[in-house]
């Protein structure tokens, strides 16, 4: 059974349609690229997904079960979502930002209790940012704010993450840092969907792709099936250099394709 | 530097302990001096005396109204910046306190005032729940928090105009300057009766806020992130405005515009509690309601003859305090 399926999905904002006829599935273990163009719809998909917005038409299921029986705290346990470019409106400590992840389990009149805690340690151990748990979040650099973000989502423990760009605008070393975990968090029955940007990135790490062009579903399955120059030509725009080899996939565009209307 | 956050347990008893010896101490504040112990025994007794009416009918629904009001505008001013995540927000922002004013501007501008005690307060929650009312049909099923603070400017403006309107007509100077004195906004000659009348709106506003505290700590991620925490965005914003709306509007009816209290309380209390929204709420009710009863006692023991207005000083001493609090505080808001 897939963790978490997708069948005949439509969706539109204020009657403009955003995306058409998606399917989507992803496996324990797996972790999962969603690539393609500016204005394709990753985004949307993600939140439709993640259950904060309904779609149109079409199925989503949890573990089988459909998304929209599920309550939202028991959602809200099994989903993470990592919103594109996270950052707290309230100078929080980052200890107390990760412990945000801690609500799903949370009832109103309870305070945070002894596991609460050692689900908070835990986080900050595997992002590595135990060194400025008692520093204010909004004073971190971007690559560090994203792994705080990226910690209060681990503490909750979810069995799926959906990360909408989480590398965007992160130095190297914090990019490979942010899908390291991801990796690490694909394993057993737990698994990932990445919305990315960079493609070799996207190569290196992703066990499958999928890719969307205009609100609909261009193609999907392994790294090598999916980032094709002529797929990447019809969908980007541009012409591209690709490389395999023993460490894996890289795609470098080189020249935009001056008849390509996107 | 910011200041060091408190344990939230030992922050609350300080202040709850500081309230209660207050309301105790500013009942010995007052035109007369009143014998307090003969005050208590004539009560226990039975026997009506000038000093168990003036310590009953007089000071004590004085002290408990502007400690009921000040927690209410405390708490929601802490709520609504909590929700629009804007530390400019007050409670005046959603059109609720214009409502209520513009309810009793015109039983005043009528006349009806005179007619029984429960008229005045009465049209207040009325006004209110007619803004409240207004909004949602502006708004509508908008997601949209922004059209939510236009038309609370809407309602706002459109209820100053018309109490502007009522001030220009006003039958005599004497029932404008009713109109004005009751504006500015004062706990003065109230008794037992407006407590009586405002406290279940205050309680269920109260509650009603205070439910959405985690869910404004969630909402410090973004909306997005709070719905996929599990929480209905909509209905909650509804509970909050809903419950920020029958307390202010109850506080206004019976109280007039008091101003400051619920911008520049939150500001205060916040360093001390970490800047959490929830920790937020109950502590900025306790402030608020320490400061409008020192307040209160200010105004009472600043002039004897002409009394000052509570708004009026709320105002005085808030507006420069608050410029203050900004300048002070810029760099961990940014």
């Amino acid at each position: 059974m897939s963790l978490l399926s997708a069948s005949g999905i439509d969706y539109s904002i204020e009657r403009i349609p955003i995306l058409s006829a998606i399917d989507f599935q992803i496996e324990p273990g797996e972790l999962v690229g969603l690539i393609g163009p500016n204005g394709a719809g990753k985004s949307s998909l993600l939140r439709l997904l993640t259950g904060i917005e309904a779609p149109d038409r079409g199925n989503i299921e949890l573990n089988g079960q459909p998304l929209a029986d599920i309550s939202p705290q028991q959602r809200a346990r099994n989903l993470g979502y990592l919103v594109q470019g996270a950052q707290a409106y309230w100078p929080f400590s980052v200890e107390k930002v990760v412990g945000l992840g801690r609500i799903p389990y949370q009832k109103w009149w309870r305070q945070s209790n002894a596991e609460d805690q050692l689900k908070i340690e835990q986080a900050l151990q595997l992002t590595e940012t135990l060194a400025y748990r008692n520093r204010i979040v909004t004073t971190l650099s971007g690559g560090e704010q994203t792994l705080v973000m990226l910690a209060r989502i681990l503490a909750t423990e979810n069995q799926l993450i959906l990360a909408d760009e989480p590398v965007a605008a992160l130095d190297p070393y914090h990019q490979l840092h942010v899908m390291e975990i991801l990796r690490q968090h694909a394993s057993g029955r737990r698994a990932a969907v990445v919305v990315l940007h960079d493609l070799s990135l996207a190569a290196r790490f992703c066990d499958r792709l999928y890719l969307l062009s205009h609100g609909k579903l261009e193609c999907c399955g392994a790294v090598t099936e999916v980032l094709t120059g002529d797929n990447i030509a019809r969908v980007y725009g541009v012409d591209s250099q690709i490389e395999s080899n023993a460490k894996g996939v890289s795609v470098t565009p080189l020249k935009r394709i001056s008849d390509h209307h996107p | 530097m910011s200041l060091k956050a408190v344990d939230a347990r030992l922050l609350n008893a300080v202040l709850l302990t500081a309230l209660l010896l207050m309301l105790a101490l500013v009942v010995n504040v007052g035109a007369v001096d009143i014998d307090l112990g003969k005050a208590l025994g004539d009560v226990w007794h039975g026997r009506t005396t000038v000093e168990s009416l003036i310590l009953f009918d007089i000071r004590l629904p004085r002290a408990l109204l502007a400690a009921l009001v000040g927690a209410t505008l405390g708490l929601a001013g802490a709520a609504l910046q909590g929700l629009l995540r804007n530390p400019l927000a007050e409670p005046g922002i959603i059109g609720v306190s214009n409502g209520a004013a513009l309810g009793a501007v015109i039983v005043f501008y009528y006349g009806f005032a005179g007619y029984a005690w429960f008229v005045l307060p009465l049209a207040g929650l009325v006004g209110a729940l007619l803004a409240v009312l207004f909004i949602f049909l502006l708004v509508g099923q908008s997601r949209s928090i922004i059209t939510l603070i236009l038309a609370g400017v809407a309602i706002n403006a459109i209820g100053g105009a018309l109490i502007a309107l009522a001030l220009n007509f006003a039958a005599s100077p004497y029932a404008m300057q009713e109109i004005l004195f009751w504006l500015l906004g004062s706990v003065a000659n109230r008794s037992f009766r407006e407590v009586q009348i405002a406290l279940p709106f205050m309680l269920l506003g109260w509650g009603m806020m205070l439910y959405c505290g985690r869910f404004l700590n969630a909402l410090t991620l973004g909306e997005d992130t709070a719905k996929s925490l599990g929480f209905d965005v909509v209905r909650l914003r509804l509970v909050l405005i809903l419950g920020v709306a029958a307390s202010v509007g109850a506080a206004v009816s019976v109280a007039g515009n008091i101003g400051f209290i619920g911008l520049v309380v939150p500001h205060l209390v916040r360093p001390f509690v970490a800047y959490e929204p929830r920790r937020l709420l109950f502590t900025s009710a306790l402030v608020g309601a320490i400061l409008l009863l020192l307040a209160d006692v200010a105004v009472q023991s600043l002039s004897a003859t002409t009394e000052m207005k509570l708004g009026v000083i709320t105002s005085l001493v808030g507006a420069p305090f608050f410029l203050l609090l900004i300048l002070k505080s810029r760099s961990t808001l940014q």
